[in-house]
Order: C-alpha cells, then sequence, then structure tokens
C-alpha cells in the first residue's frame, strides 16, 4: 500500500510511452511531417517562435510536434533549448522602416505616404467554415503564385517611413527616445528588478503570454487605465538583421526575420513640463504575430503612466503586476505544480486545524 | 525525453550528447556559484540571480536543479527526495535528470549523499560536514503572504522592519491561541534575514539550526538563491510565552515503529482507517533493515 501511495519510476516511463502513443494517433493516418506544421501551421509557429523567444521556424514546428499541438508546451521546448545557446553578441537594432512590406495598414489617416497594403488578414473575411479544405486531394495543386498580387507588388514595397513620423515631424507625438549606444537590457542574463527600464520591459512584453496581455489590452479599453489608443500603424515583413563583428568594424547582412510591428499614438494632456502631444505605445512580435503585438503595445502605453504623471489604479499600469505574471512558462509551471504531492505540508496544516479544533476555548465561542 | 529509458547512469549520459555536463553550460554554472558564494557570504539574504529556463517546468524544482547543476561534479553522490520520500515520481525524476546528464552516482541513503536535492523536508537522519543539501524553494520572500511587492520586500529586508511579521504571528495567538502557520515557518537567520525556509513543515525547522552541513537554497521562477552555512544560527520566529512548537502524533510509525520521525497520514480502507507511516523513505527503510521493527 505504501508503494503504491508513492507512484515510482515504471509509472513516469509508462506516461511516456503513452504521450508518444497518443501523438502519433491513428496509426491509419498518415504522421504529420514538420515541414507541413512549418508550412502550413504558420501562424502557430509564430506564436511559439515569439513566446519562446527564439526565431528558428524549424524547431518551432519541431517542437508544436512533440507538444501534440499544445502551444505553450512547444513554447516550453523552444524556451529550455534556447537557454542553452551561446550569446555570440547583439545584432544592431532591426530598421523596420527599411521592411519588406506584407502588411501595413494605419487606422489614423485614409491616405498615408507609400499607401496601405492589406496583406494576408482574416479581418474581412466571413467565419465560416470552408468545407473545402476537407478535401486534401483538390488543395495538393499549387495555389496560383501570383495570386492577390494585382494589388501588392511581389516583393513589397520596402523603406516606408512609419507614419509616425509624419506626426513627429509637427511635433504631435513624443520624439523616439532609443539611444543607439546605449546597451540593452536581457532578463534572460540579468534577473528583473523594479521599476524597470522599458527596454527590459518590452523584452518581457515580447515574451509574454499573448492570452494574458489581450485581456490586459482588452481591459484597458474597457476602463481600468484608459489611455485613448489609435492604430497609429501595423506593419509585418522581413527585415534584416545585422551585426558588427569587432574584426570588421562594419555591419554585415547574417539574415533576416519576419517580424509585426504596432504603433499606438495616444491621448497626453500635458504635464507642468511637456506640452500636450501624443504618446506612444510600442508592441514588437516574430512572424505574423498581430494580435500579440497589438496587445503588447497598449499595455506598453498603460505601464508607462507613471512616466506620464497619470495615476495609477489597474491592473495593466503596475509594472510589477504584469511582468512578473507575463511569463506563461512560469505561470504554466506554477500553477500546475500544485498536481505534485503536498502531503508533508497537508499534514502539517492537518495538525494546525485539528489542535485549532480540540482548543476548548474556541469551541464556547464557536458555540 | 521520449528517448528510450535507460537503466544505468552511463549509458543513459551518452543519450545527451550536445548538452554539457549536468546541463547548464559552463558560463551559466558560473554566474549560479557566484550567486551561491555571495548567498553563502550573507546568511538568509535572497540574491537575485538570471535563472535559465530548464527543461523541468516551473514549480518542479528548477531553482534546486539549477543550484545543484552548478556545483555537482563527477565525485558527488546524489540523492533526491521528495515529501521525504527517494520513491515519489518527481524525485525519480530529477534524480533521473542528473543520473542523465551528469552520469553521476546516486544513493538513497542519506549518510551515503554527499549532495541532497529536497522538495518539502529534511531528512530525519542528522546531515554530517561535509554535506550539501538542496532546497527547492517555491516563494522565497517570507513576508509576501503580508506584502506582495518585491519593491516593498526588500525594502523591509534592507531595513530589517519584520514588525508586520511578528504581528500576523501576534494576530494569530489572539485569535487563536497559537500560531496557525502550519509549514514554511518564517525563520530569523543569523539574527539578522528573515527567511523562507521553503514548505518545510515545522517539525523540520529546528534541523535548520547550527547544522554542520550546507544548506542553500533555490528558486527558479522567482530567480532567488539563498544559504544557510555550516553552523550558522537559525531561529524559528516566537514569543517568551509562545515558544515555537513542532507537530506531534498520537501515534509512531506502523513500518519502523520510530517514534520521533515525520509521519504520513495514510486513509487505508472505505472506512476512513488511518494508518501512519514515516515521510523518510530511507529512514523508515534503515530502521527496518537495522533490527526489524522496534
Amino acid at each position: 500500500m505504501y508503494v503504491a501511495v508513492k507512484g515510482g519510476e515504471k509509472a513516469i516511463d509508462a506516461a511516456h510511452e503513452l504521450v508518444a502513443k497518443d501523438r502519433r494517433g491513428d496509426a491509419a493516418v498518415p504522421v504529420l511531417a514538420v515541414d507541413q506544421i512549418e508550412n502550413q501551421l504558420g501562424l502557430a509557429v509564430d506564436r511559439v517562435m515569439a513566446e519562446g523567444a527564439l526565431y528558428d521556424r524549424r524547431l518551432a514546428a519541431l517542437a508544436i510536434k512533440q507538444a501534440a499541438g499544445d502551444l505553450i508546451e512547444a513554447i516550453f521546448l523552444l524556451r529550455a533549448y534556447r537557454t542553452t545557446l551561446p550569446r555570440f553578441g547583439s545584432s544592431e537594432p532591426v530598421d523596420t522602416a527599411a521592411m519588406a512590406i506584407a502588411r501595413r495598414i494605419s487606422a489614423i489617416f485614409k491616405d498615408i505616404p507609400g499607401g496601405q497594403f492589406l496583406g494576408p488578414t482574416f479581418d474581412y473575411s466571413h467565419r465560416l467554415l470552408d468545407f473545402a479544405l476537407e478535401d486534401e486531394a483538390a488543395q495538393n495543386t499549387a495555389i496560383d503564385d501570383t495570386a492577390g498580387e494585382d494589388h501588392a507588388t511581389e516583393a513589397g514595397p520596402s523603406a516606408l517611413k512609419p507614419v509616425t513620423a509624419i506626426l513627429e515631424r509637427d511635433g504631435l507625438i513624443e520624439g523616439e527616445a532609443a539611444d543607439a549606444g546605449q546597451p540593452v537590457g536581457d532578463i534572460t542574463r540579468v534577473p528583473p528588478t523594479y521599476p524597470a527600464a522599458r527596454d527590459v520591459r518590452l523584452q518581457a512584453l515580447a515574451r509574454g503570454d499573448e492570452g494574458f496581455l489581450l485581456s490586459l489590452a482588452y481591459s484597458t479599453q474597457r476602463g481600468y487605465g484608459r489611455n485613448h489608443p489609435f492604430a497609429g500603424e501595423i506593419r509585418s515583413g522581413h527585415v534584416a538583421v545585422e551585426i558588427v563583428p569587432p574584426e570588421l568594424g562594419f555591419a554585415i547582412t547574417i539574415g533576416e526575420v519576419e517580424l509585426t510591428e504596432c504603433q499606438m499614438v495616444n491621448q497626453f494632456k500635458g504635464s507642468a513640463d511637456k506640452p500636450p502631444q501624443f504618446s506612444r505605445g510600442y508592441g514588437l512580435a516574430f512572424g505574423r504575430s498581430e494580435r500579440k503585438a497589438m496587445a503588447m503595445a497598449l499595455v506598453d502605453r498603460a505601464l508607462r503612466a507613471a512616466e506620464f504623471a497619470e495615476e495609477i489604479t489597474a491592473p495593466a499600469q503596475d509594472e510589477e503586476f504584469v511582468l512578473s505574471h507575463a511569463d506563461n512558462v512560469e505561470a504554466s509551471g506554477f500553477v500546475q505544480h500544485l498536481k505534485l504531492p503536498h502531503y508533508v505540508d497537508f499534514q502539517a496544516e492537518l495538525d494546525v486545524l485539528r489542535r485549532l479544533r480540540d482548543e476548548p476555548s474556541l469551541q464556547e465561542a464557536a458555540e | 525525453m521520449n528517448a528510450p529509458t535507460t537503466k544505468t547512469a552511463a549509458s543513459a549520459a551518452s543519450g545527451t550528447n550536445g548538452y554539457n555536463f549536468a546541463y547548464l553550460d559552463e558560463q551559466s554554472k558560473r554566474m549560479i556559484r557566484r550567486a551561491i558564494l555571495k548567498a553563502v557570504a550573507i546568511p538568509g539574504y535572497q540574491v537575485p540571480f538570471a535563472g535559465r529556463e530548464m527543461p523541468l517546468p516551473y514549480g518542479w524544482g528548477t531553482g534546486g536543479i539549477q543550484v545543484t547543476a552548478s556545483i555537482i561534479g563527477r565525485d558527488d553522490v546524489l540523492k533526491v527526495i521528495d515529501q521525504g520520500a527517494d520513491d515519489t515520481t518527481n524525485a525519480v525524476s530529477i534524480r533521473k535528470f542528473f543520473a542523465r546528464t551528469a552520469g553521476v552516482r546516486t544513493t538513497t541513503r542519506t549518510a551515503e549523499a554527499s549532495l541532497i536535492q529536497t522538495r518539502h523536508r529534511i531528512p530525519e537522519t542528522p546531515l554530517q560536514a561535509g554535506q550539501v543539501i538542496v532546497f527547492q524553494v517555491p516563494i522565497p520572500e517570507p513576508l509576501r503572504w503580508l506584502e506582495p511587492r518585491e519593491t516593498a520586500t526588500r525594502r523591509m529586508h534592507a531595513l530589517g522592519d519584520y514588525g508586520p511579521m511578528y504581528l500576523k504571528l501576534y494576530e494569530d495567538i489572539a485569535r487563536f491561541g497559537r500560531v496557525t502557520t502550519a509549514y514554511d515557518f518564517p525563520t530569523m537567520v543569523n539574527g539578522r534575514y528573515l527567511m523562507s525556509p521553503s514548505p518545510i513543515p515545522r517539525l523540520d525547522n529546528p534541523k535548520l539550526d547550527r547544522s554542520p552541513a550546507l544548506q542553500l537554497f533555490g528558486a527558479g521562477r522567482e530567480k532567488r538563491i539563498y544559504a544557510i552555512p555550516p553552523h550558522t544560527t537559525v531561529k524559528s520566529l516566537d514569543f517568551e510565552d509562545h515558544p515555537f512548537t513542532t507537530e506531534r502524533w498520537s501515534h509512531i510509525c506502523a513500518r519502523c515503529g520510530a517514534g520521533d520521525s515525520y509521519l504520513d497520514e495514510l486513509v487505508i480502507d472505505d472506512r476512513g482507517t488511518r494508518s501512519y507511516v514515516c515521510s523518510d523513505t530511507d529512514y523508515c527503510d534503515s530502521r527496518l533493515s537495522a533490527g526489524g521493527r522496534r
């Protein structure tokens, strides 16, 4: 009876075998290839890369397969791999103004220099199940490569200035404060402390759980830390990644990554030392993670409350609350650790509870 | 994880090609060792460290695993317990992890281990000089339930402002006639820092005091390491007229007959009949093999 309570080694091995069996499913169904996930479940791959904080489509697809489609588990797998990788150095800041645009929209001006590009989006689709997708044979023929390109050139435009630059030129929005010479923080190498600098905060948000940030962003729209946002610009596409090797002394391109960037334009009424002008919230995520980038931008702006001397009243404005709970690998682990045995602590609680119940004075008080 | 399960440490270790000895890369280990050194130098003080993601989930002992991974050597003999037992699933899993990634010898015998990683217990067999015990810590901050903010609690530690904790204990006594904290009972280390002993039962608190072993605490998710160097005084908080007390049973262990160990309460039938056995499996087994039930 004793061993039965404690469980053991054999049970763990059996559990792993069952996971492998469940993952494979019905042997009559062809096995899912990592290539298929990488190519046909691209948005899942994007999310796993974004929150796994590692740009590698192939590994993200492998993680999704290994996790049987549980994306948070896949993110965890990717993180646990990432953490063992050596750091060679930092890239130059990526220039999103030079992005090869796949999608670019602005909600604040009808017409913007360079134009708006809807790109691949669910935004205007009718959410009706498309039963034609069940017919795999019909889809094995490639979709015409030129589809959708009547309106957008194949490469898409590049070198489009951000829409916020228009406002910036007139002094209507705060300037970008980034100092290129300043080292960038890294919460995976230096433990976070509070108050956090904005670079560290943005890193934590970029790695943060999409669902958590989405709900917090939503709460700001419903009055819990309202900041009057407009989607100044959302853009997706590929940008070049450059590094400056010390032995060369100039930047070389080592590859490109797909990013989605969101610049929110928010109200600011002005303070004693600042004129009224628009302020910014910023979101950036790997891949086409648009929902994530927008939510991140709203939460980033909410977390800047102290900077604008705004009253901090809502959860989304509370830096320590938001940053210490945004990581889904941490949250998932700690919530689920309740499954682990707690016999010893529970026994201690029982001891206290029984003693309290035996206390005559308390029983009298209860009567 | 899905590799075929191997039974011996040596062959298993060969299945982790591409990973460093004991999983962590040497730079990460050095960073963690620095944090440990600082923690030893300031007993009871929580040292922030850049905790790594581990291949086990947060809450499963990632802090303890990182500390163990950073200090373990090829000659170490490792014991891993959870709830006092060597055979609980999580203890089995962590022991296997190190057998696989470090190829070290493992044991269930407290006396034979040079390094013991534990969750929620301290072995009943007294620890010896030269042994290291590594605690897995979920919430390292003893003041957390009084003040949720790290910014505030760090200031309280800096100022030694522990009045709110004494007030909490006093309020318990005023309302219930006793302190109602059952486990993770707050301790004062070296007369300076208030420290969470991790969720060990109160019975284990006195074992922390002036232990000849080095006691290290790792909190992975919260990214904190702290330590009690050998022979350091560790006092459980109490009042002169309400001294600290530990759990007591009106039973002895049903297997080995021990009357001094922490007991697990087992419900053995549908009528709610209880049986009590040692939570420390090694202690229980050693007593049995040393002459059966006494």
